[in-house]
């Protein structure tokens, strides 16, 4: 092995190193986590906060976007709810109170890590992401979230809600790992919901391990207020016949990195990851996955639109892996951007890498401004030029948000949509 | 009704329409005619109010209103309509969803109130089943996956909803089969009216006879270099172009 240079920190590496060492003790777990958060550690120690010469992470220079890291809040817990609704406040987990339905059980995650058996361990320490700082600082510094399991069979209609905000005005990082367990043959639905009232860094991750034909699908959300830095990871594991859906709809906060690690480990998966980001000012959102198909028969969907006002800066970079054995892989990845300024900018970077010879699959990324054929199509019909732009905006966004299964979130998230078009145009 | 006087338009600097003039009077259709490439959708999309096009010299007056500093969406409150000859896929926005607001802005800039939807829902139904139309082209993104023949008759659909006073059809025949041409003919001719009057673009005879116009122009190289009756059609048919662009050369 050749020596490896000295790292050189930052002021925010440093004290992110030091706020492990801080609370390592005190951190949940037995000693099969403490050894699973040391390694996660390691690879953070080595590598410190990504930077551009990290090809994942070129676009979102993080060691130049994080000057300071904020200190890590102790946390204060919020007040429980009824219903489906998990609220989890500068990364601590209340539950909610009442009945849930059958089949349905929900653990506060540091519960769940002082007890954890090596199924739960190996579930919540995946190897998939291992290797990304971000994600390796989660899994080293995460004392809550939830546990979520769905039981063989169950079919859990109403979604369940995460609900992620922050206490206090003071500036603050928050930690948090949610696991999801979904049965074989069951159905649930997950709404995670990002707010912060405060200058907020967060470092969010959600793993989600799907068994044999069960189904499961995710909406990803910020709301009017959301962190100025926040790293949102996700992790799933698909068994086989079994479908995962994620959808992410962005409109809120400053700096937003979401990567995704998807991996379809059984025959006849569906997976399908999805989104739209509304920027404006000088937000900057990242979308970045990998989609590895490991077994045959498997189907890919991948559409993400990106809408982009003012000085904003969109990213998106997906990665679609056939490995060798995985013949009659069908994926399918698209990104879509369209720039409302002559400031903003689109960075696309589609990658297909496909060691099966016998597959269909493809990829597409567009960028571009407003169609003004389109706009004069409906200018001719009366409509004035502002409405005309709201229209063709609302309606490539739509496009993707009909995916969107869950009625109820379909037409939040519309209304969010409507709302951001109502407020460029005023 | 809409005259339009010695009227000079360029666009990216190249001049395309060298001198029109033409006068359409109230109820009458009025045939344009002329071989490709002699201007026929840019005089379409000049008198509708596109932008990107420089009107140099001469008028558009629409009932005694000059109408060339106004935005092609005053116009069409006005009563402009044109009916593409390519219509645009606009995704994700329903049919219904693009018909109440084109109906609902040119009523708001005239000072109308704005239709109820059962008012809306019950004057869409009875167009859509004369054009033969189906509800679910309507819940259709407007013009998304339409064939040739549904987007022609999803803008006779537009042009009967909308009333217009004068409507502008540039080569609505086009890629139409004999069936669809009856069918967005009828729909035209239904829409006849003393005070609405018609500017009907064609490259060919065809659509005249189930339109049967009061006049024919024929438009070479940016100018009206003949009028006539519908017998001129007839002849243009049998001799072509060739006479006029030699003209206008
Ligand atoms: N955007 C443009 N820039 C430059 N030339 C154009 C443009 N649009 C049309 N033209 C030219 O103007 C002329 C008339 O075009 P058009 O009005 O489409 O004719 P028609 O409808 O009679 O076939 C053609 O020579 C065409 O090439
Ligand atoms: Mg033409």
């Amino acid at each position: 092995m050749t020596p490896r240079p000295p790292v050189i920190r930052t002021k925010a590496e440093t004290s992110l190193v030091e706020s492990f060492a801080q609370a390592s003790a005190s951190l949940p777990g037995g000693d099969a986590v403490r050894g699973a958060r040391t390694r996660a550690f390691d690879v953070f120690h080595e590598r410190g906060l990504p930077h551009r010469r990290i090809e994942a992470w070129h676009y979102t220079d993080l060691r130049n976007l994080m000057r300071e890291a904020y200190p890590i809040a102790s946390g204060v817990a919020a007040k429980a709810e009824s219903g489906l609704r998990v609220a989890i406040q500068d990364g601590v987990c209340t539950l909610p109170t009442g009945a849930l339905p059958a089949g349905l059980k929900l653990t506060a995650m540091r519960d769940a890590l002082a007890s954890a058996d090596e199924a739960l361990i190996h579930a919540l320490f995946p190897d998939q992401g291992a290797d990304d700082a971000m994600a390796a600082f989660n899994a080293a510094m995460a004392r809550d979230g939830v546990l979520i399991e769905v039981a063989p069979g169950a079919q859990i209609d109403a979604p369940i809600e995460l609900s992620f905000t922050a206490s206090g005005d003071a500036p603050h990082g928050d930690i948090s790992r949610c696991l999801v367990m979904v049965g074989a043959g069951a159905r649930a639905s997950i709404l995670e919901s990002h707010a912060a009232p405060a200058r907020v860094q967060r470092n969010s991750a959600m793993i989600f391990r799907l068994g044999e034909a069960a189904s499961l699908s995710h909406v990803f959300e910020t709301c009017a207020a959301s962190p100025e830095l926040h790293v949102a990871t996700l992790i799933a594991e698909v068994g086989k016949d079994a479908a995962f859906s994620s959808f992410a709809f962005v409109c809120a906060g400053e700096v937003l990195r979401r990567q995704a690690f998807v991996r379809g480990v059984g025959e006849g998966v569906k997976i399908a990851l999805r989104g739209v980001s509304l920027l404006k000012g000088k937000q900057h959102a990242d979308t970045t996955l990998v989609v590895e198909h490991a077994v045959p028969h498997g189907e890919s969907r991948e559409m993400f639109k990106t809408i982009l006002d003012g000085e904003a800066s969109g990213v998106f970079q997906g990665k679609v892996v056939v490995r060798p054995h995985a013949q009659k892989t069908d994926g399918g990845m698209k990104s879509q951007a369209i720039l409302l300024s002559d400031d903003a900018a689109m960075y696309n970077k589609p990658e297909l890498e496909i060691f099966a010879d016998d597959v269909v699959c493809g990829h597409g990324a567009t960028v571009g401004q407003l169609d003004e054929d389109q706009i004069f199509y409906l200018m001719a019909r009366g409509i004035p030029r502002a409405q005309a732009e709201g229209m063709i905006i609302e309606g490539f966004a739509r496009e993707v948000l009909e995916f969107v299964e869950d009625e109820a979130i379909r037409e939040r998230l519309g209304a969010g949509l409507s709302g951001w078009l109502a407020r460029r145009a005023s | 009704m809409l005259t339009i006087t010695d009227l000079h338009a360029n666009i990216d600097g190249k001049e395309i329409l060298k001198g029109l003039s033409l006068t359409v009077k109230p109820g009458e259709v009025a045939a344009i005619m002329g071989p490709n490439g002699s201007g026929k959708s840019t005089l379409s999309y000049v008198v509708s109010g596109r932008d990107g096009y420089e009107v140099t010299e001469g008028s558009i007056v629409l009932n005694g209103e000059d109408i060339l500093a106004m935005e092609a969406h005053e116009r069409a409150a006005k009563g402009i309509f044109l009916a593409f000859q390519y219509p645009l896929e606009i995704p994700g926005v329903t049919t219904m969803t693009f018909l109440k607001a084109a109906m609902n802005a040119q009523r708001k800039q005239r000072g109308e109130e704005e239709l109820t939807t059962p008012d809306f829902i019950k004057r869409v139904r009875a167009a859509a089943d004369k054009l033969g139309v189906s509800q679910e082209m309507l819940r259709r993104p407007l013009n998304v996956g339409f064939s040739g023949g549904e987007k022609k008759r999803m803008e006779v659909l537009q042009m009967v909803l909308l009333e217009p006073k004068i409507a502008i059809l540039d080569e609505t025949d086009s890629g139409l089969d004999i069936d669809a041409l009856r069918i967005v003919a009828e729909g035209v001719n239904a829409l006849r009216a003393p005070d609405r009057s018609f500017l009907v673009i064609t490259h060919y005879q065809r659509l005249l006879d189930y339109i049967v116009p009061d006049s024919v122009h024929v438009l070479s190289a940016g100018r009206i270099v003949k009028s006539g009756d519908k017998g001129l059609a007839l002849e243009l048919e049998k001799n072509g172009y060739r006479d006029y662009v030699a003209d206008a050369a």
